[in-house]
C-alpha cells in the first residue's frame, strides 16, 4: 500500500469559506492509501511548505496530493519543495479545489465540499500509480537559423553572433534589408535607412559568425529544440556568386529592361540580370529566369559575353543544403497591400493613385526620381496631394479588422517630407483616428500639423476618380459634418500591412501556429511574445504583427536573447512526461506513427516495434489513445490510472447518496 | 428498457442530481475552467473534472468506463479547431469520439449523454454555460440506466 500525504489548503477564506476543509481532511484521511491528511491556512507560504517537507521526512510519504489552487499556479512550487525533502517531484500532483470547486459553487457549500473530496480522491488514485521520473537531458547545437533578412532578422542575427553563436541568416531575395531598405526616411527622427540600416547590413555581411543564405528559402525543418535540421534551398541565381564582383556590367548590357522593380515597388524598372539596389548585401547579381531572353528563348547571352568575371552560368545552379541548428528565429516580416486590391479608390486604374510604399520611393533620394516628388502620369510636380489612411485597415467588412499601426505615423512623415520637397504644395490627410503612441510620435504629428501645415480631415473617403488631369476625392469631414470634394494632383493610399507571402507554409514547416490573419502566433500575447508553442522557435519583428522599426528591433533583440539563453547550456532539460511503448505488447501496426504530429514515435524497421524519440515527444498522449494493443502509454497517465481516477470520482462520499 | 420509462424517470424526479465526468484538455478547456472559477462564475457542481493533456488522448474507453461506473453524462472539452496545442490532437479526438454516440445507442443509452465541445482558454463564460446547459439536459434525461446495473 502506498503512503500518500494529502494537504488541504484553506487559501485564507478562498477555499475554506465555501469548502468544509475539516470534513475534507477527515473524509480523505479514510482513503486506504492516505497515510496522512492535514490542512493549513496558506500551504504555498514558507511555513506551509516547511510543514509539507517535515511530514514527508517524518512519515516517509511516498506521494503527495496538494489540494489547493490550479496546478498552473503552484504545481511547480510544491514539486520543488518535495524534491528538497527527497521526494521525486513527479510523485506530487495538484487537486484543484479552488478554481474547480470553492469558487464556482460559492452558494452550494455542501456540493462544493463533496466535489472537492471527489477531486482529491481521484488525484490520490493518480499519484498512487505515478512513477518517479527524471528530466531528460538533450545535447544542443550551438547555432541559430534566422529566417528573414529584414531589420528584425539582421538585428537578431547580429545579437546571436555577437554572443558567440553561429548564425545562418536565410533571405529569399538576393539581398538582405527587407522593407526598411526601401523607405525614404524613418519617423520620428527622419533618419534615412541608408544611414542607419546599411551599416548593420554590412556588419552582418562581414561578421565571422554570420553566414547569409541570400536568394534561399527554407524547404523543410525536422528535429526538435536544440537539434533542428533545416533544409535550405539556394535558388538558382544563374550567376556564380563566387566569381561575381557586383560590378553591375550585366545590368547595363541586359536588353530586357522593363521589369517592374520589387525594390522600387514598381515605381522604376529593372533589368533581367540585376542587383536589387546599390547597397545590396551580398552585392551580387542574379538573373531573373522568368524574363531573361536567354533562359526563356535561348537568344541573347550578351551578359555572358560582357561579364568581366566570367560569372554568368546559365545552367540551373540551385542546390539544397542541410543545416544543423539549435534554435530558429522566424523574422519574416510584413508586406504592404498593393494598389491592385483597392479599385474603389481608383487604385490600379488611375496612375496618380499610389500606395504609401510607392510614395516612399518618390521621396527617397536613392529612388527613381532622386527624391523629387513627380507624379507617375506626366512627371509633373504635384501641388496638392491627398493622403488616405486606413485603406484596408480597421475595415472588417471588406478587408482587415485590425489597425495596421504604422500608417498614421508614416503618413504624417510622408506629408511632412512632401512639404519639404514641394514648398508651395498642400498635403491633406484623411483619417479615422490618429494613433501616435510611441516615444516622440505625438510631437511628430503635431509638428506635421502645426509647423508643416498639413491639413488633417477626419473622415473616410467614399470615392476617388479621375477628372481631366486631376484626381477627385469625395469624402465627409466628420468633425464639421460637411461633404468634402477635393481636386488634387495625386493620392497616396496608406494600405494595410499583412503577413508576408508564404508565411503560412513556413509556419507549417516549423510546426508553429498562425492567427486568423496569418500572423505568426506567439506563445502568450503578453508574457511570451517572442516564444512560440514549439520549443526552440522564436518570432522577431513584424512576423508576429505589424510593428514599427523601434519595436521590431527591440523584439528581435528579445528573440535573440531567448535563443542565446537556450543555447547557453551544453544540455537542455525536458520534462519527462512523454509517451513510452511496452515492447512486449507492441505489434508494430504503426497507428501511433500515423497519429503523431511531431514524428516522435515510429516503428523500428529492425525490431518491428514502435519506439519514442525522447527529444521530439511533446507528451500529448494521442498515441496511447490510438494504440489498439495498449502498448503505447503516456507516462503517469496510464489507462488504468485514468480508469481508477474515474472510479474515485464516482465513488460513495463523492456522489450524492 | 424503453425511451418512455427513462423519460418518465427524469421528469418525475425533480430532486435528481446527475453526476457528469468531464475530460478537459490542459491547454484550453481546463484553463477555461480555471478562468470561470477565477471570475467567480457560478455553475452547477455536477461535473467532476479530469485534466488530460489533450483531447487526443481521450480514449473511447475513458468515456464508456465513466458511464459504466455510473456517470449520467460525459463532457469532453478541448481547443477549437486549428488551435490544438499539439497541432492536430483535437481533430483526431473528434474523429475518434464520433463513434461514442453510436456506441451509446447500441447500449440503450441516449447519445446526448455524451458531448464534445470546443472551449478555448479565454472562454470561461462559455465553459460555465456549457456545464450549466449540459447538466440541465442530463437532468431532464434522468439517471443513467446503467447506474442500477
Amino acid at each position: 500500500m502506498a503512503r500518500i500525504g494529502v494537504f488541504v489548503c484553506h487559501c485564507g477564506l478562498n477555499i475554506a469559506g465555501t469548502v468544509d476543509v475539516k470534513r475534507v481532511v477527515a473524509e480523505v484521511g479514510k482513503l486506504p492509501d492516505v497515510a496522512h491528511a492535514e490542512d493549513y491556512i496558506f500551504m504555498c507560504s514558507d511555513p506551509g511548505q516547511l510543514m509539507v517537507q517535515a511530514r514527508i521526512r517524518e512519515m516517509g510519504l511516498q506521494g503527495l496530493v496538494m489540494a489547493n489552487c490550479s496546478p498552473t499556479l503552484h504545481e511547480k512550487t510544491f514539486r520543488r519543495a518535495a524534491e528538497v525533502a527527497g521526494l521525486n517531484p513527479y510523485l506530487v500532483e495538484v487537486a484543484n479545489i479552488r478554481e474547480a470547486a470553492a469558487w464556482p459553487h460559492q452558494k452550494q457549500p455542501e456540493e462544493a465540499t463533496r466535489k472537492a473530496i471527489a477531486i482529491i480522491a481521484s488525484t490520490v488514485e493518480k499519484v498512487k500509480q505515478n512513477i518517479s521520473l527524471h528530466t531528460i537531458k538533450v545535447p544542443v547545437t550551438k547555432s541559430v537559423m534566422v529566417i528573414g533578412g529584414g531589420v528584425a532578422g539582421i538585428q537578431a542575427a547580429l545579437d546571436c553572433a555577437d554572443a558567440g553563436l553561429q548564425v545562418h541568416l536565410v533571405e529569399r531575395r538576393s539581398s538582405i534589408g527587407g522593407v526598411m531598405a526601401s523607405l525614404s526616411e524613418t519617423f520620428p527622427t527622419l533618419d534615412c535607412p541608408q544611414c542607419i540600416l546599411t551599416p548593420k547590413m554590412t556588419q552582418a555581411g562581414k561578421h565571422d559568425r554570420i553566414r547569409i543564405h541570400a536568394y534561399s528559402e527554407v524547404e523543410e525543418v525536422t528535429g526538435f529544440v536544440g537539434n533542428f535540421k533545416a533544409k535550405v534551398r539556394h535558388k538558382a541565381t544563374y550567376i556564380d556568386w563566387k566569381k561575381c564582383t557586383g560590378c553591375g556590367v550585366c545590368m547595363t548590357v541586359c536588353p530586357t529592361k522593363k521589369i517592374p522593380s520589387e525594390y522600387d515597388s514598381g515605381m522604376a524598372d529593372r533589368t533581367a540580370a540585376y542587383i536589387p539596389f546599390p547597397q545590396a548585401v551580398p552585392n551580387r547579381a542574379v538573373i531573373d529566369a522568368e524574363h531573361c531572353l536567354y533562359l526563356t528563348k535561348g537568344k541573347c547571352g550578351i551578359c555572358a559575353k560582357k561579364c568581366p568575371a566570367g560569372a554568368i552560368h546559365y545552367q540551373d545552379n540551385a542546390s539544397v543544403e542541410e543545416l544543423e541548428v539549435g534554435a530558429i528565429i522566424a523574422a519574416t516580416g510584413l508586406e504592404v497591400m498593393g494598389t491592385e486590391e483597392f479599385g474603389e479608390y481608383g487604385a490600379g486604374s488611375i496612375p496618380d493613385v499610389v500606395t504609401g510604399l510607392q510614395f516612399e520611393r518618390l521621396l527617397a533620394p536613392s529612388g527613381p526620381t532622386k527624391g523629387k516628388v513627380l507624379r507617375p502620369s506626366d512627371g509633373k510636380e504635384p501641388k496638392e496631394v491627398a493622403f488616405l489612411q486606413c485603406i484596408g485597415s480597421r475595415d472588417p467588412e471588406n478587408y482587415n479588422a485590425y489597425c495596421s499601426k504604422v500608417c498614421c505615423m508614416y503618413t504624417g512623415k510622408q506629408a511632412m517630407l512632401y512639404k519639404h520637397a514641394v514648398h508651395d504644395g498642400q498635403a491633406y490627410v484623411f483619417y479615422i483616428d490618429i494613433r501616435s503612441d510611441g516615444k516622440g510620435y505625438e510631437e511628430f504629428i503635431q509638428r506635421a500639423m502645426e509647423e508643416e501645415r498639413v491639413l488633417y480631415l477626419r473622415g473616410k473617403v467614399s470615392k476617388v476618380f479621375q477628372d481631366g488631369d486631376r484626381v477627385v476625392v469625395w469624402a465627409v469631414d466628420t468633425l464639421t459634418q460637411r461633404w468634402v470634394e477635393l481636386r488634387v494632383d495625386m493620392v497616396v493610399l496608406a494600405t494595410a500591412s499583412r503577413p508576408s507571402k508564404g508565411v503560412k507554409e513556413l509556419a507549417q514547416k516549423l510546426r508553429i501556429a498562425t492567427d486568423e490573419h496569418g500572423w505568426l502566433k506567439e506563445a502568450h500575447l503578453k508574457l511570451q511574445p517572442v516564444e512560440t508553442l514549439t520549443a526552440g522557435i522564436y518570432i522577431a519583428g513584424a512576423a508576429q504583427f505589424v510593428k514599427d522599426i523601434t519595436d521590431t528591433v527591440a523584439q528581435a533583440s528579445g528573440a535573440a536573447a531567448k535563443a542565446i539563453a537556450l543555447l547557453s547550456k551544453d544540455f537542455l532539460e525536458r520534462a519527462p512526461l512523454i509517451a513510452c511503448v511496452d515492447q512486449d505488447l507492441c505489434v508494430g501496426c504503426g497507428n501511433c506513427e500515423r497519429f503523431c504530429a511531431y514524428g516522435a514515435i515510429a516503428v523500428d524497421p529492425v525490431t518491428g516495434k514502435a519506439a519514442v524519440n525522447e527529444g521530439l515527444c511533446e507528451g500529448c498522449g494521442g498515441c496511447a489513445a490510438h494504440c489498439p494493443s495498449g502498448a503505447a502509454t503516456l507516462t503517469n497517465y496510464g489507462k488504468k490510472q485514468v480508469f481508477d481516477m474515474i472510479t474515485a470520482l464516482l465513488s460513495e462520499g463523492a456522489v450524492q447518496g | 428498457m424503453t425511451t418512455e420509462t427513462r423519460e418518465g424517470k427524469g421528469s418525475g424526479d425533480e430532486s435528481f442530481e446527475p453526476v457528469i465526468v468531464g475530460f478537459f484538455c490542459n491547454w484550453c478547456t481546463a484553463s477555461a475552467a480555471d478562468l470561470a472559477g477565477t471570475s467567480r462564475l457560478q455553475y452547477p457542481p455536477n461535473v467532476r473534472p479530469v485534466r488530460v493533456m489533450c483531447t487526443g488522448s481521450v480514449d473511447t474507453s475513458f468515456v464508456l468506463r465513466a458511464l459504466l461506473e455510473g456517470a449520467d453524462g460525459v463532457l469532453v472539452g478541448g481547443c477549437h479547431p486549428g488551435d490544438c496545442h499539439y497541432v492536430t490532437g483535437n481533430y483526431r479526438a473528434r474523429r475518434r469520439l464520433a463513434v461514442v454516440g453510436k456506441t451509446l445507442e447500441s447500449l440503450g443509452l441516449e447519445p446526448e449523454r455524451f458531448r464534445f465541445e470546443w472551449i478555448s482558454a479565454s472562454e470561461g463564460a462559455k465553459f460555465a454555460e456549457v456545464v450549466t446547459e449540459f447538466t440541465e439536459k442530463v437532468k431532464q434525461m434522468g439517471p443513467s440506466p446503467l447506474r442500477e446495473m
